[in-house]
């Protein structure tokens, strides 16, 4: 029998949860890879930013951004070329399923990938490093909404970016390069006050930069907001940029996505 | 109502006219394969009535609905899915949910209809029940084909389009497809066929249309294409001096009791053949290239 529609964007988001976890290398790369990454960081870096603050507190926003970024805008911009190629979505398209149940699976899954994700390497950086976790109810808060909005901006950003790849082999290399260029613009290896300025404003045109500013301002003690290029962390820029990057990503999802391939006609 | 209805079908993909007008009509209930080489315009013409492909020109009904609602934003509207609701496409393309279990993907796709057919039944229909919980990619390309024809049948539909469903059969898997075929026709299920296999369009289809550089040339049952009722049999036989000798007759009965007088008794190597339904397409096809 025909199940409703919150049923079945729950059994997508499944069936997609289940495909990933089933890929065991993919798991062990999406999920260890932030962690690794603090774990070589904080082993080189062990010095402090200044009042006491170690290094990792800054690094961890940059590796909280940047898992996001890979779960939502990475992933799915390489992993929907390739399923087009393959015909997913197009066997999707020839069902009466009706079509926002696909992207609600991604959804979850990209959903249930980033949490688990940023609970790991919290959990790995306050085991090893000493990482201090928000001590606020209000700092909590702030690391829910810009995670989620963050989170909700890389995936329309990743459907929306699905449709520059033309096939699912040449994914990989067009997505790639964007992503570690704004890696490396947006402050996540770097403190980012210390890039030139005409680098720190191209990163300001993108969401990560955005997203890694509203994550500092939860690790980070209020007295370092100065060091901002703003002087302040800025909190409504953050959710604002944030929000006109979905609302960019929506509307090109809406009019760009493409079902089939060009050989599909 | 036929099921499907076309007239003066037209698609070019700039200058290549892929269908050149095309009219076609598909009874309820009927079994009709769809003939033609590769890039005769075959699948372009399935796939604009399958709601995949637009059309430059013509009318189209399918189901008593035109498939271009299927396209750009009607796609996404009631009339689309209750449209597709009815419909079950089996496509060429194969490998698709590699990391799920034939039964997920099965019972999943079940969700999707409001008439659906027990998942666990139309695993067994197509002969994947040992395989119910083993992960697509570890099946053989025809078990593939056979999830395939799991999925385009899961929904129970009233119009069945099946793009070549047979390749990478064994002849085995072959003939328990073709029972399935004709356990869903006598259901009342209409169904289109693709396919290469001739024989398979002899045995299963109660019609055969001809498409040829994007133009239906010929449309009949598979006894009667090309006029092959009545075409001119072929009788050889071995001669005392041991080459082959063959006459064309129309009445081959009386060439072969003239042989066994001649012979007085068995006629070394007689054979009597008509032309197949493979001679007959070839000499179309050839004929129209």
């Amino acid at each position: 029998m025909r199940a409703g529609p919150v049923e079945l964007g729950v059994a997508q988001g499944g069936l997609e949860v289940r495909q990933f976890l089933r890929s065991r290398e993919q798991v062990m790369f999406t999920l260890a890879f932030p962690a690794i990454m603090i774990l070589v960081f904080g082993s080189i870096f062990k010095g402090t930013i200044g009042e006491g603050v170690k290094f990792t507190q800054y690094f961890v926003t940059g590796m909280i951004g940047t898992g996001l970024m890979t779960a939502g805008f990475q992933a799915l911009a390489i992993q929907i070329p390739m399923e087009r190629d393959r015909g997913v979505l197009k066997r999707f398209l020839g069902t009466p399923m009706p079509k926002w149940v696909y992207f609600a699976g991604k959804v979850l899954m990209v959903g249930f990938i980033a949490l688990l994700e940023t609970v790991i390497l919290l959990a790995v950086s306050s085991l090893l490093f000493g990482l201090k976790l928000p001590d606020t109810p209000a700092k909590w808060l702030t690391l829910m909404w810009v995670s989620l909005l963050g989170i909700t901006a890389c995936t329309l950003c990743g459907v929306a970016f699905s449709s520059v790849a033309r096939t699912g082999r040449s994914a990989p290399a067009v997505v790639t390069p964007v992503a570690l260029i704004l890696q490396f613009i947006s402050g996540v290896f770097f403190v980012f006050t210390s890039l030139p300025a005409w680098m720190q404003n191209v990163a300001s045109l993108f969401p990560l930069k955005w997203l890694c500013q509203g994550l500092r301002s939860v690790f980070l003690p209020a007295s370092f907001g100065a060091h901002e290029p703003g002087g302040s962390f800025n909190l409504p820029m953050v959710g604002l940029v944030l929000g006109l990057w979905c609302v960019l990503a929506l509307a090109l999802c809406l009019t760009t996505f493409k079902w089939t391939t060009k050989r599909d006609g | 109502m036929d099921a499907i209805r076309v007239r003066g079908l037209r698609k070019a993909y700039g200058d290549n006219v892929a269908v050149g007008g095309v009219d076609l009509d598909v009874a309820h209930g009927e079994v009709f394969a769809l003939l033609g080489p590769n890039g005769a315009g075959k699948t372009t013409t399935v796939e604009i009535l399958e709601g995949y492909r637009r059309r430059d020109d013509g009318e189209v009904s399918v189901l008593g609905v035109d498939p271009a609602v299927a396209q750009g934003r009607r796609g996404t509207g009631p009339v689309a899915k209750r449209w597709r609701e009815r419909l079950g496409i089996v496509l060429q393309g194969t490998g698709e949910f590699d990391e799920l279990t034939v039964g997920e993907v099965v019972r999943h796709f079940a969700r999707f209809y409001p008439g659906a057919d027990d998942p666990a039944t139309v695993i067994e229909r197509v002969g994947l029940a040992e395989k119910a919980t083993a992960r697509t990619h570890t099946l053989s390309g025809g078990q593939k084909r056979r999830l395939d024809v799991a999925l385009g049948i899961i929904g129970r539909p009233e119009l069945l389009f099946l793009d070549e469903p047979t390749t990478g059969f064994d002849p085995e898997a072959r003939r328990e497809f073709w029972q399935l075929i004709r356990d869903l026709q006598a259901g009342g299920t209409t169904i289109v066929l693709t396919t290469h296999y001739l024989e398979e369009a002899e045995a299963l289809a109660d019609r055969v249309g001809v498409i040829a550089k994007g133009r239906l040339i010929a449309v009949d049952t598979p006894r009667s294409l090309g006029r092959r009722d009545a075409a001119l049999a072929t009788v050889s036989w071995r001669t005392p001096e041991g080459g082959w000798e063959r006459t064309r007759s129309a009445t081959p009965t009386a060439v072969v009791a003239d042989l066994a007088a001649r012979f007085a008794g068995e006629v070394p190597g007689l054979t009597v053949t008509r032309p197949t339904l493979e001679d007959v397409y070839l000499e179309m096809i050839g004929g129209a290239a």
